[in-house]
């Protein structure tokens, strides 16, 4: 009887789905088939006949038309100076995101416009930008609703452009490199197995392992703008300081000695814009204090 | 010859750095490395020489593509 219950809740909670005039689809997705195709054969469909029809809202009645200022740069023709190129979109029928507006420009309007984007839900870092003057990453920044202003959107401040909304992150990559981010350790395992960590120990890497190296923090950072030669800028010491912390490596003193120059660390005057723009909410800010307390007190 | 800016004397050294580049290939290929770097940069050579922006991205593009072809691997070039 429960099962029978459970499955009928199922049946009407679909047939809650269909009914409602959809305000608002996926970018370049129509909604409708892809409802079809997301029903079994176990969940018969209602036919068309006994649903009402879903209109397309009418654009001069119900539209919200918002405009996007976008960075374009194309280094095949390296005379042409860098513009701001406007588009506008419906926001009925865009996504609710930044990049949902991205891929619906790119699919539907100006196939040119070139952006990284790959898992559209804020764990592949791929789509950082610099969205209405703040880092984030386009796919966890919401549209502002607010249709009467425009947003602005550039690629990485100070980094070397690509193309477009692409930046070279070359530089941040060697620097992540430099740090050696993987776990250096000689003696073997006590049992042979696994190297055991305790709970404490783990703890110690929450809010460190989590980062994706987007590059967000360390390009707000005005120190790094500055001196990005030779600072690592908040994202790599992040992660230098999460392999400090590891309590199964052990170059810790080696580690630290690399950092313990005039430019590696100590650029950090914490201005704390890296924590600010942290689009996963961490504190690469906090991990660097951590770095220099350690350094302090040895 | 007039005293050359900081950015002028950047792109003879990059051009250097190239022929040099190319004298390290194989003798027999060396010409062809040597004539792909001479046309990189003729291809560029109505450049306005106040057009900073432009020079520089070029020069950064150079190196890049120095840094690649350098590579002992490469033995030659064509285009």
């Amino acid at each position: 009887m429960a099962a029978l219950r459970s499955s009928s809740r199922l049946v009407n909670s679909l047939r809650g789905a269909v009914s409602p005039v959809w305000k608002r689809g996926f970018a370049s997705v129509d909604p409708i088939s892809s409802f079809s195709e997301a029903t079994s054969k176990s969940a018969p469909v209602v036919p068309e006949s006994k649903t009402s029809t879903i209109k397309e809202p009418a654009p001069e009645k119900d539209s919200k038309i918002k405009t996007f200022h976008i960075y374009r740069w194309n280094p095949d023709e390296p005379t042409q100076k860098p513009r701001m190129q406007s588009y506008t979109l419906d926001l009925n029928k865009t996504g609710p995101m930044m990049l949902d507006a991205l891929i619906r420009i790119k699919n539907e309007v100006d196939p040119t416009l070139t952006f990284r984007r790959s898992c559209r839900e804020g764990i592949c870092g791929s789509c950082a930008m610099n969205i209405d003057g703040v880092n984030t990453l386009a796919c966890l920044c919401r549209i502002p609703t607010d249709t009467k202003t425009a947003s602005r959107i550039y690629p990485l401040p100070h980094t070397y452009v690509v193309k477009d909304l692409v930046p070279d992150l070359t530089q941040f990559y060697k620097q992540y490199r430099s740090i050696k981010p993987y776990l250096q350790r000689k003696t073997p395992p006590a049992d042979g197995r696994e190297y055991r960590q305790s709970k404490a120990e783990r703890k110690k890497l929450d809010g460190l392992y989590e980062c994706i190296l987007c590059a967000c923090c360390s390009t707000s950072c005005p120190s790094y703008w500055w001196n990005s030669e030779e600072y690592l800028g908040p994202a790599v010491l992040l992660q230098s300081y999460r392999w400090i912390a590891d309590s199964r490596d052990e170059k810790k003193a080696e580690r630290q000695d690399a950092l313990n120059n005039s430019m590696s660390l100590y650029r950090c005057h914490t201005i704390l814009n890296c924590s600010r723009t942290c689009p996963k909410g961490l504190n690469p800010a906090l991990a660097i204090a951590e770095i220099k307390k350690s350094m302090a007190f040895t | 010859m007039p005293r050359l800016s900081g950015l002028q004397r950047d792109v003879l050294s990059l051009y250097r750095q190239c022929l040099r580049a190319a004298a390290k290939k194989p003798a027999k290929t060396q010409q062809n490395f040597k004539m792909f770097a001479r046309n990189e940069f003729r291809e560029h050579i109505s450049l306005n020489k106040k057009d900073f922006a432009t020079i520089e991205f070029l020069l950064r593009k150079g190196h890049r593509q120095l840094e690649i072809y350098a590579d002992p691997g490469i033995t030659n070039i064509s285009k």
